[in-house]
């Protein structure tokens, strides 16, 4: 099987709280802090989006590898929030990272597991032997409609990963599970998403990530205690904290890859980033159990070995995760409005 | 008129700072020379592509108030003159900060941000801005 070749993140700096923007709908922060689990969220600048945030992140991961960029063969995307509905974000990213023009190159789209769709497609063309590394990353700058339960949690952020033969960590195995479940979605045309509530969560969230999770471990004979470290998709700090104690988890294996407390969901990055964040301080021997969840609905599981190259891997590079985090501007509701474009400008 | 055609001649130089470096007198050149004003016709067919590290210090700068349409969610905003560690000096944004933390000598790297958009239905043009270290 395949494995990581290398990794990076980016998280924007802009940084709304929850209070923040309860105060403007008039809700009890409270509410939704322990409720939801959710404390604050990046925010995009005004001038970034998917693209640059995947440049970013993609930059990263090639500064910390002495892998040649010449031998990326592929380069695949996944985002709900592409900047362009027809024109290729990875079309960009192969002139704006420097790879070579010869690349297999595409842009997914499965809600919040766009990310893992693309690393588990590196990986088939890495293990056929068709290409020796390639690219994937999640990215997002997703949107909640004002008011909504979602504007707590809809962030931006993303993580690329190079995928090849020899790498930091290999991915033992992974494993999908797919059903057709109207929990989230958004129609063509329109700005903001729709999503069923409560309905969310048990038929949609917690069948998809637990039965990957379940599934993932009979087939590899494991159980929670042989794993360092599990991640799961974060839409809120709530979710993938229950998801954990229903599987047997215990907090000091999750709570390196819990990130959405501090920078809200980051869609097709959100359980990516999680893993970034682990790997930023992994040692060898460790194992990480990641399973990312897609509404509509469908989960990525994958069960990785962290390898001795580790100790060799030029990590400080690049900056992790946690420092991206605790280097925040805090903004007020009325720039997040104005940096997200909801407000109607003359001529619009 | 659209600038798609020009946008895209340009588009590997404002992506990743590719200059050209004269390899008759070494002389680096961004934006991108086909001739070295030095050497002239010393130069021909010796101007190589060269990508810049994006790194480098504020050299002079402005905060502008009074921005032009595309950039009225950015005003205040700051331009400035940054001296690349490789030499060329560069015209552009520096972002992500207040006014108040730019200084001259500041230091800088680049990143690939949305520079200006041709309407709803045109293209995005991206290109480099600069964020304090």
């Amino acid at each position: 099987m395949s494995s990581i070749v290398s990794y990076g993140s980016y998280v924007p700096r802009y940084r709304i709280r929850a209070e923040e923007i309860a105060r403007v709908w008039g809700e009890d922060p409270e509410n939704i802090k322990g409720g939801l689990m959710i404390y604050s969220k990046s925010v995009p600048g005004p001038d970034e989006d998917v693209l640059t945030i995947s440049a970013e992140a993609g930059k990263n991961a090639i500064k910390r590898t002495d892998v040649s960029k010449k031998t990326i063969g592929a380069i695949f995307v996944g985002s709900e929030s592409h900047p362009y509905a027809v024109k290729p974000t990875a079309s960009i990213l192969v002139e704006a990272l420097g790879l070579p023009n010869d690349i297999h190159s595409a842009d997914y789209e499965f809600a919040c597991k766009a990310g893992t769709a693309a690393i588990q497609n590196v990986m088939g063309l890495v293990d056929s032997g068709m290409i020796e590394n390639g690219m994937a990353i999640g990215a997002d700058t997703s949107q909640g409609a004002p008011g909504d339960a979602l504007e707590y949690s809809a962030s931006a952020g993303g993580t690329a990963f190079i995928i090849g033969k020899k790498g930091i960590a290999e991915i033992n195995k992974t494993y999908s599970f797919t059903t057709d479940t109207p929990d989230f979605w958004r129609r063509e045309g329109e700005k903001y998403p729709s999503h069923g509530g409560r309905f969310t969560g048990e038929p949609a969230y917690f069948k998809h990530v637990l039965t990957g999770a379940k599934r993932m471990m009979e087939m590899q004979g494991t159980k929670p205690e042989d794993y360092d470290y599990a991640v799961f998709h974060q839409p809120n700090g709530k979710f993938p904290t229950r998801a954990a104690k229903m599987l047997g988890f215990k907090d000091e294996q999750v709570k390196d890859g819990l990130l959405t407390p501090y920078i809200g969901n980051t869609y097709s990055s959100s359980m990516i980033i999680g893993l970034s964040a682990i790997l930023d301080k992994a040692e060898p021997g460790d194992r990480i159990l990641a399973v990312a969840f897609g509404s509509g609905a469908g989960s990525d599981a994958f069960d990785i070995t962290v390898n001795d190259s580790i100790k060799s891997y030029k990590r400080d590079r690049a900056p992790g995760v946690m420092e991206q985090i605790n280097r925040p501007i805090w903004i007020d509701y009325a720039n997040y409005v104005k940096y997200r474009g909801k407000i109607i400008m003359r001529g619009e | 008129m659209s600038e798609v055609p020009r946008f895209w001649r340009e588009s590997k130089h404002r992506y990743r700072l590719v200059g050209t470096r004269c390899e008759n007198c070494g002389n680096l050149y961004f934006p991108p020379r086909d001739i070295c004003p030095t050497c002239r016709r010393e130069s021909i067919n010796k101007m190589k592509e060269e990508e810049l590290s994006g790194e480098g210090e504020v050299y002079s700068y402005t905060v502008v108030h009074d921005g032009l349409e595309q950039f009225k969610m950015q005003v205040p905003y700051i331009i400035a003159i940054i001296k690349t560690k490789e030499g060329p000096l560069i015209t552009g944004q520096i972002v992500d900060c207040n006014p108040d933390d730019v200084k001259i000598g500041s230091q800088v790297k680049s990143t690939l941000r949305k520079v200006r958009t041709e309407g709803k239905s045109g293209i995005i043009q991206y290109g480099y801005k600069f964020i304090l270290k």
